[in-house]
Order: C-alpha cells, then structure tokens, then sequence
C-alpha cells in the first residue's frame, strides 16, 4: 500500500496550499485517533465474557439451553407495508418516524450477495450512558484466578488483521442475526421500478428474466385457448379437400364436415426472453475523512442499488466493487464491500484508474452495458481533479451511466470533486452518460432513494 | 402451550415436599408448561407474561444495542414468573433428572417471589389476572379511539422506568402501632424543620420534650399539654397545619402518577382514557422492578437450593456426573466476567458457612488478626437463620454492599479485571486491576441496573412548564433519547417540558504528541422541548 506520508510530502513538493494541507494532515491524523479506542466489543478476543453484563444471563439459556429464538420475520411480510403505513401516519400526526429499515447482507459467492430487510425501532427512555470513559480505557469486570495485581492476563489486537470486518456500516445492525433469517428483499420495498438507463444491445446476449410464458404455440386436437381463425381455415381446408364446398359463393357453414383434428388450440410455452447484458461496479471512498454518517450513507445508497438490481434483474446483472483510499482495490464480495472499515487518505482517480484497467484488460466494454456508481464524501488529495478527470473522460467512453453520489459532511459545501466535475463541463456536456448527486450526511432514507433516482432516471 | 405431563408433574410435587422439608415456603399450586419456539417468540417481547397488553413494537425486531437492561429491566426469558399460581416454562426434551434440578431451581425462584419483602407489592394478587384485564381495557381503547392508544403506550414506557418503585413498597412495612396523629407528624416533619428551619439541637429537645409529656400523662393526655405549649409558642402552627390538610401531597419521583394526577390535559374530558393506559403501564413496570433488582441473589438462592436439594434427592441416583456438567456450566465462577448465579451462590454459601461458625456480629467483625479470623468458630449453627434472614430482607445493592468482603474475595480468588490499550502495540490488554474486595464490590455495585434519579420539581417551572431535574450521579443521559422521550413528555403533559442534567465534556487532548490524556469535565445542561422542538443550552 502507498504510504499515504509519503504520498503528501510528493504533493507538498508540487505545491499544496497550506490550508489543504492542514486539512490532509488531520484526515490522516483523524484515521489514526479514532482507531486508535475501537473497542472491538465482544467481537471473539481472549474472554467473550468480559462485556457481558450481569443480566444476560437467564435462566432458559443456562438451564435448558434455550436461547433467544429469533423471529422468523417471514411472518412479517405483510406487516412491514402495514409499519411504513403506521410510519407515516406518524408522521402526519406530528411525531417523529420510529421504524427503522435495517439491511442484512448476507455474502454469497461469486460477489453474489443476498440482501434481507428487518423492519426495528428503538423504545427511547432516559437512561444512563455506560461509555463515557476516557479513550484507551476499555471498562472493568470481575475476574478469578491467582495473578497479581497489575498482570496481563489477555490480550486482543486492536486492528484484526486479515477479515476487515467490524467498523463498517453494518455494525450495530443485527450483529447477532442469523444472516439467512428470511425477510423481505429490499428491492420489494423500492417501490419505485427503475430501470437501467441507455441499455443497448451489445455483444452475446443474455437472459435477464430467463423466460416468459406465452400462449404462442400451436396444437391440433387438445389445447388451452381454441384458435377460433385458424381451426375455421383447418375446416374449410378439409371440407374442400372432401369436395364438401362446392360453391365458393354460397357457403352454408351448418353443413361442414368437422374432424377433431381440425381444431387448432394455443398452448402455453416458454419462450427466451433476450436482454443485454449489463455490468455494474460499485466504487466507494473509504478514506479517513469518510467515517460515521458520510460512510452509512454512500453505503446505504449502494445496497439499495445493489438489491434492487438484485431484485428487479433477478440476479443476472454482474456486479463489481471497488475501494479506494489513495490506492483502489476490488473486493470479491458486497459484504466486504459494505463491512470494510476507513482507512488513509483520498486519491479518487485509484478507483476510475483501476475501473479503467479491469474494463480494458476484460475486454468489457464490448459486451457488457457498463455502469458506475460512485461514493464519496467529495473529498480528494488531487486538487482540481488533474488525475481523477482524464481517468473519468476514459470511463465516459464505454459507460451507460455513471452516477456520483457526495454526501457532504455538515459544515462543507461545494466539494472538491464537486468542484471539478461541474469545471470540467463534463455535467454538462454528457448529461446522459454521467450523473452526480450531492446531499448532506444527515440526508434521510428518502432522499437516499431520491438520489438514486437522479442517478438513474 | 400445553402443561407438562402427569409423570412429569409428579416429580414436581416430589420436589415440592422435599423443598419443603428443607425450610423453603411456597404456595402449593403452581403451573409447568411445555414452551415451543413458536411459543417463546410470542412470548418473550411479553416478558413470559401470556395475558400482556398487546402493542406493536412486539411485532418488531427492537435494537437495544446500548443499555439494554436499562431500556429492558425485565428478562425477556424467565423460566419462572411470580404469579399466582407461579407459572414455569419448560423445553419438553428434558431428562426427568434435569428436570428435577431445574424444579428445585424453579421452587427456589418460587420462594424468593413469595419471601422476598421486595416483593411485597406482588404477594396479594394473581398478575397474569391483572395484565388480562389491563389488555382488555387497552383493547377496547384501541377500538375507540385508534392509533392514538399506541401513541400513548409509546409515551408512558418512555417514562416507565422513572416510576417510584420504592415508594409504593414503604407504606406496605409501615407498622401500624408507631402511628402518630397528623398533627404531631406535620409539627415534627414539616412544620419544624422545613417552616421554622429549626437548629438540629432544639429539633430534639422538641422531641424529648413530646416524649416527656407522653410518658408523664399518657399518650392523649400528653398530647393535648404538649401542643398546648407549641400553640403559645408558635400560633400559627395551627393555620399553617390546616392549610396544610387541605393540600395535596406533590408527587415528586413518580413521573407516570404526577402525570396521571397533574396533567391538565390528562385530566379535559376527551382525554381522561388516557390516563388508565399510563396506569396499566405504570402498574406493569412496577411488577417487574423488584426483579431485576434481586437478580444476583434471586439465581444464587435458587442455585444454592438446586445444588443443596438435587445431592440428596433419592430419586435421581445415578445421573450426579451429568448434573455435575450442567450444574458446573451454570455456577462456574467465569475467568473473566460476572456471572450472577456464581456469584450469589457462593456468596450464600459463604454466609452459611459464616453463619454456622458464627463469624457474624461484632466479636467477629472487630478482629483484625487474619489467622484468628480464619480459625474463628463459636458452633453457633445459625447459617439457615441467617440466609433466610438475608433471602427476606435484602436486594441486591445491599447483598453484594453487606457481604462481599476480603475474606469472600480471598477465598474465591475474585479480581477486577481491567481492560487498556496498549498504544504501542495497539493491543487491547485484559489485565488485574485489582484484587482489592472494596474495589470488587464497586465495580459490581456499578454494574446494577439503575435508574437515572430525575425529580420533578414543580416550583422551577416556569409559565406552566414542567420541571425535571436529573440528578447526576457520574454518568450522562444518552443523548440521543433525550429527544424523543421528551417530544412524550410533553404530549401528555400538554406543555413546554424542561430537563435538567449533566452531559460529558470532552476536552481534546493539546499538542499533538499525545501522552495528555483527554479530560472529562461536566456541565449542566437545560433541554426545553417546546412544540417539539428540543433546544440545549448550558447553565
């Protein structure tokens, strides 16, 4: 990995003014310091009872193993509409909404991922906070054993190592979940039916939908749908090879000889429905600058995308993702894509770089409808996009669509990739082919979706 | 559900004389069910109470990443509730002699609910009779008047753990004989001390002097002479007692009843339904508190008695290695941890033990030479006297704050663990703390659910706003419930509500070097929420 140090003194050397500077130095900084107290919780470590309190522990568990049964959320089905509906009416009658949505993933292989959607809410009281404690104190409890004071009895890495999993998005969401638990799929609760823009035949052609039923064949005897055209022409067919139509002018149809084979009959068959095929990379910031909310967002605007490009093409449009820092790199699967944790400084051209590099050395533009969709929080080293804009005029060239979305921290505004995007009149000129979405990291589900919208429509 | 079979049901009773034999007091009715998964999803948002009000939040999955039990103090999974009969829930795969253990652990749970004084609030009715009717009410409210009852259920258990558990129970142990007439009280509890601000000194002459009149002339006798001077002393003793007849005792701690008793817009027509679905919640909160407050001594006298009961039972020979394992994975004191079945088994051993050798009482407490402490023993033979005693009259605050002591620490090797960072090579090091049994105490002490003390205070709100005050006690409201609890308040308040409190100030630490540690300093804070709007500003 590119020492990110190293990679600001370079920048330093062609000229940084001293404001950006400053701001690069604390993403940096800002990486390390909030690293640093990730209390990894009761996420494995030497003793998974040190954060268990006192009244987790029960009678039906110890006693008779039996341990929380978790809802089979199957059950649910209908109420989720019947929630968002109570959501609403809350709404409407003055009180803050309550439902929230929350997303499970579950990694499939193959980058083929399985999202499911359980509808929670939280029951808010006053009540002690129990983590304010100073940084680098990870809190107490009891223990047994012969050491003495002040010996170190365990110890667990900070940063696991390997598996990135933990301080991404998901994190608090149904940590203890049994991942296949059946649920809703979110692409049900997009409502909306979007469609993939500019979708053009291209190269071998694949079946999203697979198959579709239609009365299209023919069958003479026994069928569905009587063909009423077709078995009167049968008829006429026979009855003048029986020299039972003698005049052609004066057809008395009552005296028509009928034979059961003349009846044609419509028969259900499946046919190949043919669409082209289409390609979707997925590429998100995961630099310093882009922890808490900012990261949430862009995430969860992408597993909308993602699921619902699940959902509406049945799992046959590819999908692709891509992490960036000051170096890109592509990840096998969604659920790494989402879990993995911020880290480093921001360098935006990496990812179009390394989506230019996988399209080129694939040989993808050919056959497949590419898209990109882009997350960010609009920050970036490379100032005035000298790197970021020749790598996207590249993508502009093969790409359906390609959709930025900014969530801007609260405080900026007019962002650096922001910035030079609208600069580069490529907005403008391209309208089509490239979309940018800015919102504010408070931004609410709705306007998520919203902004999916402008990216895609 | 269905109830456990007869064969079953005949061990149960076996259980039930045994126990009996062994001191242990219950009623004899008691009801076993057979609980299927199906049936545990239904029931555990109910908290195991079958016949509980029903509300949608049941229905959904409910995040309680952060301070569970205190959102939750009630254990969605209890084997055993204290109803009348009691009711246990029960796999129906067990072994008849795991189940013979897990009775005699049930019978112990029985006995606390049925002894336990914290409990006292609980004894003369049959709750599960009570929620029914309560869901029934709440039912035929649903019916009339919509969406609206769930928004009022929403807003009272924001608010159910601000509920004034303790004084509901105090009236239940206030002795009869000791009454004193009003009068007397208003003199001595109020009038003195809050209206005359009298020094502590005369305070008591004050109180010698009545005392003197009673023992002089009798109770009345003494009563009239004594107040007779208190007229010629103070003459507006008498108005400000009659005034004071005449007014309504504040509730002060009880958030839920000062609204069901002060709210204006509770008390307009429309509205006065309201007020029974805040008592239904009120009510339902105050059942489940002595619960988890006994928690530790709850599981250590049930698994005291299983242990105890289950050795000598005749009818489960041949199974002390399988009960070994289980009894092992239940009671093991945990390397690192807390467990409460542990914990408060041993201390109840422990304090037999003490009790039998009669290291209990001062002769024993003032001896400072540990090799006599250890050797101590008078043959006393009071240890089942004494945890009884202990099993009626304590909580858990007061078992660990009593009884965990250094020779208990000593002799179950128990530390503090302590958990830091290691900066430099970013590790998380579990370490000793401290194996000071003071120490050990706290840390368990801090570990029990409490609610945050937030007082009303009526004479601070201003233009008939309502007046919390949270008294701080080291730690912060969670700032992100502040809102939305408040936006409840103020609905059934029908106004401006104010919340005062204390909340963390970070100070980040200077110099980029590191090595200062960042401080916490902290600072009161006033929430209004007006319109539901919430606005913070710093006192």
């Amino acid at each position: 990995m590119k020492d990110p140090e190293k990679y600001l003194q370079e920048l330093k050397r062609k000229g940084l003014d001293p404001q950006r500077e400053e701001r690069f130095r604390a993403e940096l900084d800002g990486t390390q310091r909030r690293e640093n107290p990730v209390d990894p919780g009761n996420a494995g470590g030497p003793f998974p009872g040190f954060s268990r309190g006192l009244y987790t522990w029960h009678d039906q568990a110890v006693l008779q193993q039996q341990e929380r049964v978790q809802n089979p959320y199957i059950a649910q089905m209908k109420a989720l509409d019947e929630l968002l509906e109570r959501d609403r009416q809350r709404e409407k009658d003055g009180f803050p909404r309550k439902i929230k949505v929350g997303r499970l993933i579950k990694p499939g292989k193959g980058g083929k991922g399985k999202i499911v959607v359980v509808p929670s809410t939280e029951e808010e009281k006053f009540i002690h906070d129990p983590t304010i404690r100073p940084p680098g104190e990870g809190g107490s409890t009891g223990g047994s054993g012969n050491e003495e004071e002040g010996e170190v009895i365990g110890e667990q890495k900070v940063r696991e190592t390997g598996d990135e999993s933990g301080a991404g998005p998901g994190q608090g969401e149904g940590e203890s979940h049994e991942l296949d638990a059946s649920a809703y799929e979110l692409g049900r609760v997009l409502t909306e039916q979007f469609q993939l823009p500019n979708l053009r035949e291209k190269g071998k052609k694949r079946s999203f939908t697979r198959y579709v039923y239609d009365l299209t064949d023919r069958n003479r005897g026994s069928g569905q749908i009587l063909d009423k055209k077709a078995t009167l022409r049968k008829i006429i067919e026979t009855n003048i090879a029986l020299g039972n139509l003698p005049d052609h002018s004066d057809i008395d149809p009552t005296r028509f000889l009928i034979s059961p084979r003349d009846k044609v009959y419509r028969v259900f068959s499946k046919e190949k429905d043919y669409e082209p095929q289409a390609l979707v990379f997925f590429l998100r910031d995961y630099s310093g600058s882009m922890a808490g909310k900012v990261t949430e967002l862009v995430a969860t605007q992408h597993v909308m995308i993602y699921s619902w490009l699940l959902y509406q093409y049945a799992g046959q449009v590819e999908s692709r993702f891509i992490l960036h820092d000051t170096e890109a790199k592509e990840v096998p699967d969604f659920h790494t894509y989402y879990n993995s944790r911020v880290a480093g400084g921001t360098e935006v051209a990496s990812a179009y770089k390394l989506v230019n590099d996988i399209v080129a050395k694939e040989n993808l533009a050919q056959d497949y409808n590419i898209y990109v969709f882009h997350g960010t929080d609009g920050d970036d080293w490379d100032t005035g996009g000298d790197k970021s804009i020749p790598e996207l005029m590249r993508i502009l060239t093969y790409v359906s669509r390609m959709g930025v979305t900014i969530a801007e921290h609260s405080g900026t505004q007019w962002t650096e990739v922001a910035r030079y995007l609208e600069n580069s009149g490529l907005l403008r000129d391209k309208p089509d082919l490239l979309r940018m979405d800015v919102m504010t990291e408070d931004a609410e589900e709705a306007r998520v979706i919203d902004g999916i919208r402008k990216l895609i429509s | 559900m269905e109830l456990i079979n007869q064969h079953t049901k005949e061990i149960m009773e076996g259980c039930k004389v045994r126990a009996r034999a062994a001191g242990l007091t219950f009623t004899d009715e008691s009801l076993e069910y057979i609980v299927t998964n199906r049936d545990l999803i239904e029931l555990s948002p109910k908290v195991m109470i079958p016949t509980l009000y029903d509300y949608w939040v049941h229905d959904v999955e409910v995040l309680r990443g952060k301070g569970e039990y205190e959102l939750y103090p009630h254990n969605p999974y209890e084997t055993v509730i204290n109803t009348r009969p009691a009711i246990s829930f029960y796999n129906d795969n067990n072994p008849d002699w795991l189940n013979v253990m897990i009775f005699y652990h049930v019978l112990g749970h029985i006995d606390f609910f049925q002894n336990n004084h914290c409990f006292r609030h609980t004894w003369e009715y049959d709750f599960t009779g009570q929620a029914l009717s309560d869901k029934r009410v709440i039912a035929k409210l649903r019916a009339e008047k919509g969406r609206w009852v769930d928004y009022i259920i929403e807003f009272a258990r924001s608010i159910d753990n601000l509920v004034g558990y303790h004084s509901e129970l105090s009236p239940l142990f206030a002795p009869s004989s000791a009454a004193c007439s009003s009068r007397l009280n208003y003199y001595l509890d109020v009038f003195l001390q809050t209206v005359k601000k009298l020094p502590i000194g005369e305070y008591l002459k004050e109180v010698a002097r009545y005392n003197e009149n009673v023992a002089a002339h009798g109770p009345e006798e003494g009563e009239r002479r004594f107040f007779a001077d208190v007229v010629a002393k103070y003459p507006e003793m008498e108005a400000h007692f009659v005034k004071s007849a005449g007014m309504k005792r504040t509730e002060r701690h009880d958030l839920l009843r000062f609204l069901v008793e002060n709210s204006e817009f509770l008390a307009r027509d429309e509205n006065v339904w309201m007020r029974s679905v805040l008592e239904v919640v009120r009510k339902t909160s105050i059942f489940f508190q002595p619960q988890i407050r006994t928690k530790i001594m709850n599981e250590g006298w049930a698994s005291y008695w299983h242990e105890k009961l289950f050795l000598v039972d005749d009818r489960i020979r041949g199974h002390e290695v399988d009960f070994a394992r289980v009894h092992a994975g239940v009671t093991a004191m945990p390397r690192v941890g807390m467990n409460p079945y542990a914990l408060g088994m041993r201390l109840m051993q422990f304090l037999k033990e003490a009790g039998d050798a009669g290291r209990v009482g001062f002769d024993y407490q003032r001896l400072t030479d540990a090799e006599t402490r250890k050797k101590y023993n008078t043959g006393a033979g009071l240890g089942d006297e004494l945890i009884f005693q202990v099993r009626s009259d304590l909580s858990d605050y007061l078992f660990i704050k009593n009884f965990v002591d250094q020779d208990f620490s000593n002799h179950h090797d128990l530390f503090v663990t302590g958990k830091r960072l290691d900066p430099q090579r970013m590790v998380w090091q579990y370490y000793v703390k401290s194996r000071d049994a003071a120490e050990y105490r706290d840390m368990v002490l801090a570990s029990l659910y409490h609610p945050p003390h937030i007082e009303i205070a009526p004479e601070r709100g201003m233009n008939g706003a309502l007046y919390l005050v949270h008294h701080f006690e080291g730690k912060q409201l969670v700032q992100e419930y502040i809102a939305n609890t408040m936006v409840g308040i103020e609905f059934l308040w029908g106004g401006e509500v104010q919340l005062e409190t204390s909340e963390a100030v970070v100070e980040a630490p200077r110099g980029r070097e590191g090595g200062e540690e960042p401080e916490i300093t902290w600072q009161r804070v006033l929430y209004t929420m007006k319109d539901k709007t919430l606005n913070r500003k710093a006192l």
